[in-house]
């Protein structure tokens, strides 16, 4: 037998129940459709489905003497000593990006040589490696 | 000298802790109504040390004594005094050497301001907060002592980061430290109130004016940071969901759910579980945040100072600290009577910590959902932006609704009879709305409502507080001023959001571009020495032939010798309608210079806004009704 007290706290809890799984679930079909995917230049290449609508990040070394400028864009190469990815970018590049060293760029790919960035991100550590750069390091570079 | 001279300080700071806690015992058996004096005493020399500690250590800094390792990794004498005082907790050591202060202060506070509170509750509450210290002090001497010598001492230092010699961020952690560290106090409080069984109503208002504290700094510190962030970082934004900035904001959704649901407890003697819940997972998720930025975990673009070797002892204090607290949370059932009618203070309340609560998870399941990914499937990702943009933006809105109405209703229970305001105030708002959509072209449809939204608490907290002003009854100025800055705040970002532009160019000396009805005018370059590096200035001519104005820009490529590296300083002027935002680069010495032109409407209001939402913690804490 339910009283009216258990009742309405039964009804209670379960509304919460109901609407904290809606909440969850809304958050992952967002998470689902809204994650960045990191990749490095061989993924790229050994990968048959690129999705050219995505928005993917790829790390990697930017290439001795790789970086061209004209007046519109800067064009450089992304590199893990294994393949290489062209990479055109508009715009103020972050203090830390040069030459042999490790930078993340964010953007679309146009082809698997091919990106177009919207953002190269560098951390401001002096001595900074995005932790997926030691690991590709380590694995090429003996 | 100095290295030994701190040695003892530490040591001794940490012999006073150990007796703190072991007389702590002794006093909780004996039978008196007071805490006994000797506690009291230790106390004072626990304080006294640790901050002679911070002293000395700031002393080291200031004069360069660089043997002392944390001084020789993070200080150079050719650093402005200005910055060589930042510097004490521009590095790890330093910092939770400040870490500790903190607590301790608090600690001591607490004691002496909550002299009337039962003994037992005081009791409790120094001694899980004095554990705590110990276990930061045990952690500070063995891995990371800011005392540390080096022989033979080096001559010079190595220097700091230069993108942290600036004037905001020489503020933003010690606030962010108050408001972080802050919250160990009622979380040590919530520890005591278990123990000691005191009742509901006591624990609220012993620990309110703390979570308002904590609060406030906490929200200063994240305001401070972010006006680092968008002068300093250079690509004009102010807030990038990175994992660093959530680690400020998980903590702050805690806090802003405390700092309502204990005026419930207080008021009414509800859900006192749920606030010492709270209590316990503030200072929790505070720790949780540092853990997880500082042992490198979670890939971040602005950490400072990690180490993953130290990442083991925090992850191991903190699954102590979970464990235990939350034992003795489900060992000591405490009983809560709840019943609340719909339309009253503590439902709006109460709802108020349902959307903290979804932000929380929200920001919470983004910001760790990559550490799942890369240990169960091995595929690395990040989550920007767009997800929590998406998820959080439709919310607000309902938010910002219950925010305009909470503050007037009445406790346990009001007929609602504002409806004919509520739908004037909407209409008004809409009205608004439209016209900002029609003088300034479209936006779409959640910025809209977004805008609407924030127009209606907007309004209706004026609306409130004159009416209010008029009767001269009491009123809450405190929730008046967070609110309707929290109100300005959405506006202004959306507004903001939707409407800047960006213009990015390669540009040689001499050259002019035109883009629309903008005209950049490279004029020409400049080198200059100042005091630690030298400056390449970039004179800007910026036109626009739209709206008749000229305006000039000076950003600036730095170099720094100690460390050598580089900054590109942005130039921005700003105004009441908009900032101007330019930065500049270079790579390798080319002819052509990397130009980001932005112009970003509103900024200097989004800075008010929120440091108006932010004051109103500290109004309330020094007005007492």
């Amino acid at each position: 037998m339910l009283t009216k007290k258990i009742k309405t706290r039964l009804l209670f809890l379960t509304s919460i129940a109901l609407v904290s799984l809606l909440f969850l679930v809304f958050i992952y079909f967002n998470l689902k459709q809204n994650i960045l995917y990191f990749k490095t230049p061989s993924e790229i290449f050994s990968n048959n489905e690129v999705e050219n609508s995505n928005m993917i990040r790829v790390g990697g070394m930017v290439k001795k003497n790789s970086i061209q400028q004209n007046n519109k864009e800067i064009q450089f190469i992304l590199t893990d000593y294994k393949k290489e990815l062209i990479v055109v970018y508009n715009g103020a590049v972050p203090n830390l990006f040069s030459e042999e060293r490790g930078a993340v760029v964010e953007g679309k790919l146009n082809d698997k040589k091919y990106l177009i960035a919207d953002r190269i991100l560098a951390k401001h550590d002096e001595n900074y490696m995005p932790p997926q750069m030691k690991k590709i390091l380590k694995e090429n570079v003996k | 000298m100095l290295s030994s001279a701190g040695n003892i300080l530490l040591t001794g700071s940490i012999l006073f802790t150990f007796l703190i806690i072991y007389l702590s015992f002794q006093n909780l058996r004996e039978k008196n109504f007071k805490i006994g004096k000797d506690l009291v005493y230790l106390s004072v020399f626990q304080i006294t040390f640790i901050i002679a500690s911070f002293i000395l250590l700031t002393f080291g800094f200031v004069f360069s004594d660089f043997s002392l390792l944390a001084v020789y990794q993070n200080s150079h004498t050719s650093k402005p005094i200005f910055y060589k005082i930042a510097g004490v907790w521009g590095n790890h050591e330093g910092s939770l050497l400040l870490w500790i202060n903190i607590m301790v202060i608090f600690s001591y506070l607490f004691l002496v301001f909550n002299n009337k509170s039962n003994k037992s509750y005081s009791l409790y509450t120094l001694l899980v907060q004095n554990i705590l210290i110990l276990g930061f002090l045990i952690f500070l001497i063995s891995s990371s002592n800011p005392f540390f010598k080096i022989l033979p001492v080096p001559l010079e230092g190595l220097g700091l980061n230069p993108i942290l010699q600036d004037p905001a961020l020489v503020i933003h952690p010690p606030l962010l430290y108050l408001g972080f560290v802050g919250s160990s106090i009622y979380f040590s409080a919530a520890m005591g109130a278990i123990l000691s069984n005191i009742e509901g109503k006591n624990f609220a208002s012993s620990i309110k004016t703390w979570v308002l504290i904590s609060w406030s700094f906490q929200s200063l510190g994240i305001i401070f940071g972010s006006i680092w962030a968008y002068y300093e970082l250079g690509w004009g934004g102010f807030w990038f969901w990175d994992p660093v900035e959530n680690a400020s904001l998980i903590p702050w959704f805690c806090m802003t759910a405390l700092a309502h649901s204990v005026l419930v407890l207080e008021k009414r003697n509800y859900l006192y579980n749920w606030v010492l819940i709270l209590s316990l997972i503030t200072f929790i998720s505070s720790v949780t945040g540092t853990f997880l930025v500082r042992s490198g975990i979670l890939n971040s673009v602005h950490t400072f100072a990690n180490d993953p070797s130290r990442g083991l002892y925090i992850l191991i204090f903190l699954s102590l600290m979970i464990g235990f607290s939350f034992v003795i949370f489900i060992k000591r059932r405490i009983s809560d009577k709840f019943y609340v009618e719909p339309l009253s203070k503590e439902t709006f309340i109460l709802s108020n910590n349902w959307f903290m609560m979804f932000y929380l998870a929200t920001v919470f399941i983004g910001t760790v959902y990559p550490i799942f990914t890369q240990v169960l499937y091995d595929t690395k990702i990040s989550v920007g932006p767009p997800f929590y943009n998406a998820v959080i933006a439709p919310v607000i809105i309902p938010f910002l609704i219950f925010m305009a109405l909470g503050p007037k209703i009445n406790w346990i229970k009001q007929k609602y009879d504002g409806l004919k305001s509520f739908i004037l105030i909407l209409i008004l708002s809409c009205f608004i709305n439209f016209l900002i959509f029609f003088f300034f072209k479209s936006y779409n449809f959640i910025s809209n409502l977004i805008i609407i939204s924030s127009l209606f608490l907007i309004i209706h907290s004026a609306k409130d507080f004159i009416l209010k002003a008029k009767t001269k009854l009491h009123f809450n100025f405190s929730s008046f001023l967070s609110h309707i800055g929290f109100g300005f705040l959405i506006f202004f970002i959306i507004l903001n959001h939707n409407f800047s532009k960006e213009f990015d160019l390669n540009i040689k000396v001499g050259e002019t571009k035109k883009m629309g009805n903008m005209e950049i005018k490279f004029n020409n370059l400049k080198i200059e020495e100042r005091e630690n590096y030298n400056a390449v200035i970039g004179y800007f001519n910026i036109f626009d032939s739209e709206k008749k104005y000229q305006k000039r820009l000076n950003p600036e490529i730095r170099v720094y010798e100690n460390p050598q590296t580089l900054t590109f300083e942005s130039s921005i002027i700003t105004n009441l309608k908009q900032d101007l935002y330019l930065t500049m680069s270079n790579l390798d010495g080319s002819e052509f210079y990397n130009i980001k032109f932005q112009i970003k409407p509103f900024m200097l209001w989004i800075w008010f806004a929120a440091l108006l939402t932010a004051s109103g913690g500290l109004v309330r804490i020094f007005i007492k009704k």
